[in-house]
């Protein structure tokens, strides 16, 4: 079994429970764009390599996520809405110990 | 007013290499593009990032590859609109169209080929009450004339390479600059950190880290803005002339949305059987910025559909003109600057 379930609340506040492959080496990004849960164009811009930001989500649940890359830290350091659980989701690779993690979408800027 | 026969909106890798097909059709081609440098994404957001699937580098850097771009298109002579949005277009008469920027420059061209990946780049505007009352009194995002800021007192936040480098260079011109940053650590070339280091030290510059600028104050131009330090309750109050938000930039796909183009999931629709023209005849969208049942943004995909486009653009100018494609290592490259690049001919000769 390789799939975890995952929530991810979008932009406009609705909830979605998901599945997620662990085995296709995806991150939290790719998991909301494979599912259209957010427009296109609109998430993803750099393709995940922390570097704009369009991903920020707030990690709701306490799950223990991959440190932060200097990179990551530093785009986050500019990017606007920032709380204390922002990560961006283009550096979330999905494994199996993130099954129920719960993030909400920050908002586009 | 530009005339030329392809005109290109976009000059990031996509576009750059439509001016090479375009050259062997011997079609002139004209580039717009919002951004100040040619290149794109490529670019603007990662230059020193490596590129594995470009057919025949196993390895090229973003910034390399636009660079050979730029070499291969040298020939065919391109003219380039840079920093600069295509703003409006126009179908005339004769059916070609007339596109014109924020700035008034008009371009002329019986095609028009949108290449414009996921949007001209805008800056991205920090969230503060009053920031658009104040902007061009007080408040830019981009410093086009670095004169303005002569001998005036200036705050500067973020904390990336355009924040750096235009303190250091602010520096020498205002009176006063100050940099503010959310954080201690800033994320530029280590020599533009040494150089804050080093005019902080001199006392030409004032780092107020980790902090925000929380408000803007004035009455009808900017005259202070509100600075928060992390942690700490109390505001302070800094008199400034001007503030310059850097926060980089971001894709919007902007007013082309507005051209009756079809458009989806904020793509323009193309037609994929044949030449990637949009629902507008003249007009194709070519790269990032088309969309068709599985589409895949690649850069080699954009390159495959500059072709194919230049092919079709060929038809519409001459219909009556036969062509037949030749291989650029039988036909050679002749550049209308009168370069010609062939391949040497073997030599023919008897061994005694």
């Amino acid at each position: 079994m390789s799939d975890i379930k995952i929530k991810i609340v979008d932009r406009e506040g609705v909830l979605h429970e998901v599945d997620a492959p662990t085995d296709m080496n995806m991150n939290l990004m790719e998991v909301v764009r494979s599912y259209e849960l957010a427009p296109e164009g609109t998430i993803g811009i750099c393709g995940g390599m922390a570097m704009c930001a369009s991903c920020q989500c707030y990690v709701k649940s306490d799950h223990e996520l991959p440190e932060m890359s200097d990179d990551e830290d530093a785009m986050l350091a500019e990017a606007f809405n920032v709380e204390a659980n922002s990560r961006l989701g283009c550096q979330i690779h999905m494994t199996e110990n993130l099954n129920g993690l719960v993030v909400k979408l920050a908002p586009e800027a | 007013m530009i005339k030329t026969d392809i005109l290109i909106i976009g000059a990031g890798p996509t576009g750059l290499f439509a001016v090479f097909e375009a050259g062997l059709l011997k079609l002139k081609c004209h580039l717009i593009d919002a951004l100040p440098q040619a290149g794109g994404q490529c670019s603007e957001i990662y230059p020193k990032k490596p590129i594995y699937d470009i057919p025949g580098f196993p390895e090229v850097l973003a910034g390399d590859l636009v660079a050979n771009l730029m070499e291969q298109i040298k020939p065919f002579q391109p003219g380039f609109t840079l920093g600069e949005r295509a703003q409006t277009i126009e179908k005339l008469e004769d059916g070609s169209f007339v596109v014109t920027t924020n700035k008034g420059t008009k371009h002329n061209a019986p095609i028009v080929a949108i290449a414009g990946g996921l949007g001209s780049f805008e800056p991205r505007k920090p969230l503060l009450e009053d920031l658009i009352k104040f902007e061009d009194k007080g408040v830019a995002y981009i410093i086009k004339d670095p004169e303005v800021y002569r001998d005036k007192k200036v705050v500067i936040a973020g904390g990336g390479d355009s924040a750096l480098d235009w303190s250091i260079f602010l520096a020498d011109v205002a009176s006063e600059v100050t940099l503010v940053h959310r954080r201690n650590e800033f994320r530029g070339a280590l020599d533009s950190v040494d150089k804050v280091q080093h005019l902080k030290d001199a006392g030409k510059i004032k780092l107020i880290t980790p902090s925000e600028i929380v408000g803007l104050q004035g009455k009808d131009k900017l005259e202070a803005v509100v600075i928060k330090k992390t942690g700490d309750e109390e505001e302070i109050i800094l008199e400034v002339d001007n503030f310059i938000p850097l926060f980089g930039l971001s894709p919007k796909l902007g007013p082309i949305g507005d051209w009756g183009l079809e458009i989806e999931k904020n793509a323009i629709k193309v037609d994929n059987t044949l030449d990637y023209q949009t629902n507008i005849p003249g007009v194709y969208a070519i790269g990032d910025v088309n969309t068709y049942p599985g589409k895949l943004k690649l850069i080699l995909c954009g390159f495959h559909e500059a072709t194919l486009m230049c092919q079709s653009a060929f038809q519409r100018i001459f219909p009556d003109k036969k062509y037949v494609m030749k291989y650029t290592t039988v036909g050679g490259v002749t550049g209308f600057d009168g370069s010609k690049k062939e391949a040497p001919k073997a030599v023919v000769k008897a061994i005694d």
